[in-house]
């Protein structure tokens, strides 16, 4: 089944048990929101997340009635060698280079340079990977 | 709430079928930690075990170019499932460089570990052999963290400055209670010695595994089998 392919899945799989421990700390008794942010720079696929957050949270009964909301968050750049600051859309990556950031969004260090003065040393500001941006839920 | 980075709650739950997990450590560099844990994962596979290879070397990794990893690529099943490399379960950053340099600095390196922790299957394992990066900066830092059950196996050479290091090191471990199953002296009358076969037999597991240097490690480890 193509679903069982992606690697997404291992990322999904991490938002669930992560919100659910968040939500146990905290006492609540069901999860009702969970806010996951979507970096640029890893092109998570935007299908195959949702849905493996949804088949995933059914194990879970804190989260079972979870609705999941995606939030796009542009990737952004700052040079440490000459405070450039850019963002994605000059580059234009070879489709291994992109699947490679995709897996570990490091790698843009090695396949990205800072525009201004072409230094590989500059800081992902934001758009990254994933990450949870709120949970919300009732006690 | 703040932001909550998901990725390490599944880390965990992603080594736990891994029985028993060596670090292989020294806090020089060019004293031959890769060879020693490429080799090493090469012997465990010889005798049977299941046995994983982790480069955590990431601005340095190594170990594909020691095994000839070549084409050899991760499979995508829910997650990264290694490749085999000889029979060894195979991870590094070199599968995502394209040849090129990876330059990282310390934050970043902890994300890079991270995200590769959390996505890589691994499955059921007798060892896992890590090579680690030198020093005890972020990298080394985030193993000792993330694998609390390694114990280190610490490589160094007969000069004074290597061993003056050693010292220094064996007593971080001490103090952060992480275990030292043994010390292998490379380069060394006493330990494995130099063996000018070794540069010829680099990308060629057989070769590797027919030098002195795996013979006398062999020896030298067998303990930690």
């Amino acid at each position: 089944m193509y679903h069982l392919a992606m690697h997404e899945w291992a990322l999904a799989e991490s938002v669930i048990k992560a919100a659910a421990e968040h939500a146990a700390e905290r006492k609540m008794r069901r999860v009702s929101e969970v806010a996951v942010v979507f970096g640029e720079l890893q092109a998570i696929d935007k299908e195959i997340f949702p849905f493996a957050m949804k088949e995933l949270a059914k194990k879970h009964p804190l989260m079972a009635a979870a609705r999941f909301k995606i939030i796009d968050e542009p990737a952004a750049f700052r040079c440490r060698a000459c405070s450039a600051e850019f963002d994605l859309k000059r580059f234009r990556k070879e489709s291994d280079e992109a699947e490679f950031i995709h897996f570990v969004p490091e790698m843009a260090h090695s396949f990205i340079k800072c525009p201004s003065c072409k230094s590989p040393d500059f800081e992902i500001t934001a758009g990254r990977g994933v990450y949870i941006r709120h949970i919300k839920g009732s006690k | 709430m703040t932001a909550l980075d998901p990725r390490p709650s599944v880390i965990a739950d992603r080594l736990k079928k891994i029985k028993k997990i060596t670090a292989v450590t020294g806090w020089k560099g060019g004293i031959g930690k890769s060879v020693t844990a490429s080799t090493l994962a090469l012997l465990l596979t010889e005798k049977g075990f299941k046995t994983g290879l982790l480069d955590l070397d990431l601005t340095g990794a190594s170990c594909h170019f020691i095994l000839g990893s070549g084409k050899a690529f991760p499979r995508e099943d829910m997650g990264l499932i290694p490749p085999f490399v000889h029979g060894v379960k195979f991870m590094s950053i070199s599968f995502f460089s394209k040849g090129q340099g990876v330059p990282l600095r310390g934050a970043n390196v902890t994300d890079a570990i991270i995200e590769m922790l959390a996505v890589t299957l691994w499955g059921e394992l007798d060892h896992l052999v890590i090579d680690m990066p030198p020093g005890i900066g972020d990298a080394a830092l985030d193993a000792l963290k993330f694998f609390p059950k390694a114990r280190i196996l610490a490589v160094t050479t007969p000069s004074p400055v290597a061993r003056d290091v050693l010292r220094r090191s064996l007593a971080v471990y001490r103090a952060m209670r992480v275990p030292v199953a043994g010390l292998v002296e490379n380069m060394s009358p006493k330990g494995v010695p130099y063996d000018p076969r070794l540069d010829a037999a680099m990308g060629d597991p057989e070769k590797v595994l027919r030098t002195v240097f795996a013979k006398k490690l062999g020896f030298l480890t067998r303990k930690l089998f």
